[in-house]
């Protein structure tokens, strides 16, 4: 036999499926045994059984990673990293699926091949470059899927950031924190504004001490939001606009209308309270 | 007097987030010179402004920022890039309440009324440079 004969691969995958499949799973349950917990034996069996019938047929083919008889491969893989991705896998822990399946394979192989090394080496070469081009394929896969994760992590924790509290009676605050994009002042307004609804606030006070720079843009997202809350009902006070926000707003030539603005939040809720009629005094502690 | 540049740094802009990370290393240059709240408080929002007009108008681009010695005043000099299509009307551009976008037209003449020195230099076609600078009073 020579070694520019056509692969034995194929041959070995048709006849060979079920050992190569229970010497696979083996392989990738020792390397797993930490992780156990993330998955079920069952699912794996399936997963690989699935996969190497995919394989098989893919392989069969003749066709290159990039054609449409590797479609069904490509996307299983894709599938099985977003799973493992946003189960808590690591990328390699991800790979490992497709790399354990190279000792099996280079075994069966192995024997295939007997003492023609001159095929051997090509063989195992071959199947080398492919099993290396899939792991890339997962870790890629696998990569994408994390940052999805991470964006929609980022979205909750907007969400969650902007927290819209109820003072007193009829009074919200809203206290901003961080960098006010456009984006992320869209959900705070929008949290706002459905507070106010909800709770029938007369005023809502808008805390910027946690902005640290207040430009035309924060200006104008500002105004906005005081301007929707005012249709809905609420008269809006904005405080923690410190000396030197002040004076910046002043120069940049913004106006705020007839928006109240006050230093501190504690000013801000003390208005709100004479602007409700009540009033909050200080009882003599009796020690 | 020629003025000279020290500890210098050039970021680019290209995206939201970088005109975060710019306000950020602007205040912290101002910090270093030892300005005062105020006036670190001024050359970051004209930061933000012109750093955001290059990202919006000029479709991107670059801004260096550097500190300025020019005995005995020393500042923080920010000079904006980019290669978008240039203003065609300073003057006008600079006149508060004018925007070609869905601003509040305040940013150029705001960031000119923050800074100590301001310059434009913008061709048609070509694009912008605006170069500010406020000095640690
Ligand atoms: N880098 C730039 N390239 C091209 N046009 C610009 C640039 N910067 C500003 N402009 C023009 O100047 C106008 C005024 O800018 P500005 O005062 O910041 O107001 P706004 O950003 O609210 O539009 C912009 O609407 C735009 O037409
Ligand atoms: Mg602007």
């Amino acid at each position: 036999m020579n070694s520019t004969e056509a692969s034995k691969l194929p041959e070995i995958l048709r006849q060979y499926e079920a050992e190569i499949l229970s010497e696979w799973l083996q392989h990738q349950l020792s390397s797993m045994k930490l992780r156990s917990s993330l998955i079920r034996e069952a699912d794996l069996r399936e997963q690989s059984r699935k996969f190497l019938a995919h394989f098989g047929h893919a392989i069969r083919s003749g066709d290159d990673i990039g054609s449409s008889s590797w479609a069904e491969v490509r996307e299983l893989l894709a599938d099985l990293s977003r799973t493992r991705a946003r189960q808590g896998f690591t990328p390699s822990e991800t790979a490992a699926f497709i790399f354990s399946l190279k000792k099996p394979l280079f075994t069966r192989l192995r024997e295939a091949c007997g003492n023609d090394i001159e095929s051997l080496a090509v063989e195992i070469w071959a199947l080398t470059e492919l099993v290396d081009t899939l792991g890339l394929l997962t870790a890629e896969a696998h990569q994408r899927s994390r940052e999805d994760v991470i964006a929609r992590q980022q979205q909750e924790l907007m969400e969650l950031s902007t927290p819209v509290v109820k003072l007193w009676d009829n009074i919200l605050a809203l206290p901003l924190i961080g960098t006010l994009d456009s984006e992320r002042t869209q959900v705070v307004m929008e949290n706002l504004l459905q507070q106010i609804v909800q709770t029938g606030a007369a005023i809502a006070i808008i805390d910027i001490t946690g902005v640290p720079t207040v430009d035309t843009l924060v200006a104008q997202h500002l105004m906005k939001t005081v301007s929707a809350a005012g249709l809905m009902g609420a008269d809006c006070i904005i405080s923690g606009v410190r000396p030197q926000i002040a004076q910046t707003i002043v120069h940049l030539g913004v106006e705020l209308g007839s928006v109240a603005t006050k230093a501190t939040l504690a000013d801000a809720f003390r208005l709100a309270l004479r602007r409700l009629g009540a009033t909050i005094s200080r009882t003599d502690p009796a020690r | 007097m020629a003025a000279q540049a020290h500890n210098a740094e050039r970021l680019p802009i290209r995206a939201q987030e970088d005109v975060v990370l710019i306000r950020q290393t602007v205040r912290d240059f101002a910090k270093q010179l030892g300005m005062s709240l105020v006036d670190q408080t001024k050359i970051v929002t004209a930061a933000s402004e012109i750093a955001r007009n290059t990202l919006i108008y000029g479709g991107g681009g670059w801004v260096r920022i550097e500190v300025l010695e020019s005995n005995p005043r020393r500042g923080v000099r920010l000079i904006f890039e980019d290669q978008g299509p240039g203003i065609p009307d300073i003057e006008r551009a600079l006149q508060d309440g004018f925007t070609t976008g869905n601003g509040l037209g305040l940013g150029l003449g705001g960031a000119r009324r923050l800074s100590n020195e301001f310059e434009i230099v913008s061709r048609p076609g070509e694009g912008t440079r605006i170069t500010l600078i406020r000095w640690k009073l």
